[in-house]
């Protein structure tokens, strides 16, 4: 399969502020991202999901090691317009994303920068919003939408310089219920219907099993790595590093370890209700 | 409490001063500013004032809306108006009563200072009410790239003009927010003397100032991942052309202050 997003044996630390020690993130991280996934990064606070996503944009640059996108090393300076139009982020606060205060000149923004035509802007944005579906409010001012709309505007902003990929840091973590799935929506449909390849940082498990893959950070380095359903099946692992499991998968482990013998890998709240199902049935049957 | 605050306030319109180039209203206000220093007397004022109440009329603006702007600026408008009585000496002594000498000259001269100081607002007024502040310094970098070849930074502050309106609101929002929750701890800023109330102020002020800087840290990073490099080799979506109304506006404009330089020669 074709690579998108590949850190080898990337080591970085932030440097001392005020003559103290550098502060070390990673000492030779490995992670490669395939073109067209869906990828979850999990970690606890501090782990490091942030830095690393900074990585993949030459917001920053490793200190050992390299980071290529698409085959373009970050360190290139040259390539550094070609990297970031090609690696779109989403992060947390949608207030501090945008720029502009009418919806459709804030999509604009990243096309104008690189110099695209005039009328291909325009298409550009009109599609990008289209997209998100928020295209009816082109011409509103962004700071009178919620924040779930705003994250939308903030994602248009991103997938208007059409990239090949889009990394987004905890972007439903200020929303409500209601924008975190609109947002979420909005990236499954990227990653399915456009096929772009989706970076997903979250701190809400649930999110994370939506995805083709999920990676467990913790300290700078990967603990697990696979499908939702073999990473969340590692209960002891996932929890020594202090990440929590989804309740389905904890309500399994729960009756495993009363005595029960149950699939830890039914994640969906439908599965796992067929998998409590079937035991039962298996249960009075014996009797 | 501070989302009143009304400032270069814009009302969404299409009549065709809401239409014009920025740039037009722009330069037009220039012209009118300058037309208005060169009046004299009833005539030119006349003229002036003819000018405006079209424009007013045109863009629908109430004349209602524009005085409920000058509200702030009550007191200053007022102050020149009085210094002018007492300052402005003459022939026709009207009051003398001990120190204070009050001329016909001087009323006269105040009434058409206040009028030259309400009339200059409202053309500035009717300039921000009618064009987004998007589309106001956009027109403003662009007329000013000349500039540029002297290395005034006209891209970078246009920006940051652009940048600064757009996070009014937001800033306002959480100062208010911040003023209730200290509020809510017991926080008192209404009375006392204005030291006390400026004490007050500082657990506002720290925390405001601490995540203005956060805010601005983060929106350069966002802004950097979406290839902001300058304004080199950047373009725009909405491409500025002038259109016949504009060049209509300009003919306007030239009759305008060559009308007042005309009545001005006759010292009318
Ligand atoms: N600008 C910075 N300067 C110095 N140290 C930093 C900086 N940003 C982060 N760190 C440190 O680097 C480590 C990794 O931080 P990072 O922000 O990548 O974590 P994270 O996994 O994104 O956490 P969170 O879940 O809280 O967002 C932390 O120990 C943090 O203290
Ligand atoms: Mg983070």
């Amino acid at each position: 399969m074709e690579h998108s997003l590949q850190a080898e044996n990337l080591s970085f630390a932030y440097p001392a502020t005020d003559g103290g020690t550098p502060i070390p993130v990673f000492e030779g991280l490995d992670l490669t991202i395939e073109k067209g996934s869906f990828v979850a990064i999990l970690g606890h606070n501090g782990s490091g999901k942030s830095t690393l996503a900074k990585h993949f944009n030459a917001i920053l640059l490793p200190v050992c090691g390299r980071v290529c996108v698409f085959g373009m090393d970050t360190k290139d300076e040259e390539l550094l317009l070609e990297i970031r139009r090609n690696v779109g982020m989403v992060f947390q606060n949608p207030d501090n994303q945008i720029v502009a205060n009418v919806v459709e000149e804030d999509v604009a923004f990243a096309p104008e920068n690189l110099g695209v035509e005039p009328k291909q802007i325009r298409r550009r944005v009109d599609e990008a919003l289209k997209q998100v579906g928020m295209y009816e409010y082109r011409t509103h001012a962004p700071h009178l939408l919620s924040g779930g709309q705003k994250q939308r505007i903030a994602i248009a902003g991103v997938i208007a310089m059409r990239p090949e990929c889009i990394v987004l840091d905890e972007p439903t973590a200020m929303l409500d219920p209601k924008g975190r799935e609109e947002v979420l929506q909005t990236i499954l449909q990227l990653n399915r219907d456009h096929g772009m390849t989706v970076v997903l940082i979250t701190h809400h498990m649930e999110e994370a099993a939506l995805a083709d893959r999920v990676v467990a950070m913790a300290n700078g380095k990967i603990v697990c790595d696979g499908t939702p359903k073999q990473v969340f099946s590692q209960v002891e692992k996932l929890e020594a590093v202090g990440l929590t499991v989804p309740a389905t998968t904890r309500l399994l482990y729960e009756l495993n370890k009363a005595g029960m013998n149950l699939p830890l890998d039914a994640l969906s709240v439908e599965e796992c209700a067929q998998a409590l199902k079937e035991a039962l049935n298996q249960s009075s049957a014996a009797e | 409490m501070l989302k009143d605050i009304t400032l270069g306030q814009y009302f969404p319109g299409k009549t065709i001063i809401h239409r014009l180039d920025p740039r037009t209203k722009i330069i037009m206000v220039v012209v009118y500013i300058v037309a208005l220093f060169l009046a004299v007397k009833y005539a030119s004022y006349g003229l002036m004032l003819a000018f405006l109440v079209s424009v007013m009329i045109l863009s629908r603006i109430s004349p209602k809306r524009l005085l409920s702007g000058m509200k702030p600026l009550i007191i200053i408008i007022l102050l020149t108006g009085i210094l002018n009585i007492f300052y402005t000496g003459g022939e026709h002594l009207l009051v003398h009563w001990r120190f204070i000498r009050i001329y016909r000259e001087g009323l006269i001269n105040a009434g058409y200072m206040i009028l030259r100081i309400i009339m200059l607002i409202s053309g500035t007024f009717l300039l921000t009410y009618t064009t987004s502040p998007i589309e106001l310094t956009d027109g403003l970098e662009r007329l000013l790239s000349p500039l540029k070849k002297l290395h005034v930074p006209v891209h970078e502050l246009s920006m940051m003009m652009c940048i600064a309106l757009r996070f009014i609101p937001t800033l306002i929002e959480e100062t208010d927010k911040i003023i209730a929750a200290q509020k809510a701890r017991g926080a008192d800023f209404e009375t006392g003397n204005i030291f006390r109330r400026a004490k007050a102020l500082v657990p506002i002020l720290v925390p405001m100032f601490i995540s203005a800087f956060r805010r601005a840290d983060e929106l350069a990073v966002a802004m950097e991942c979406r290839c902001y490099h300058g304004g080199e080799g950047r373009t725009r979506m909405k491409i500025m052309k002038m259109k016949l109304r504009d060049y209509v506006t300009f003919l306007i404009g030239a009759l305008l202050l060559a009308g007042v330089i005309v009545l001005r020669h006759f010292g009318l």
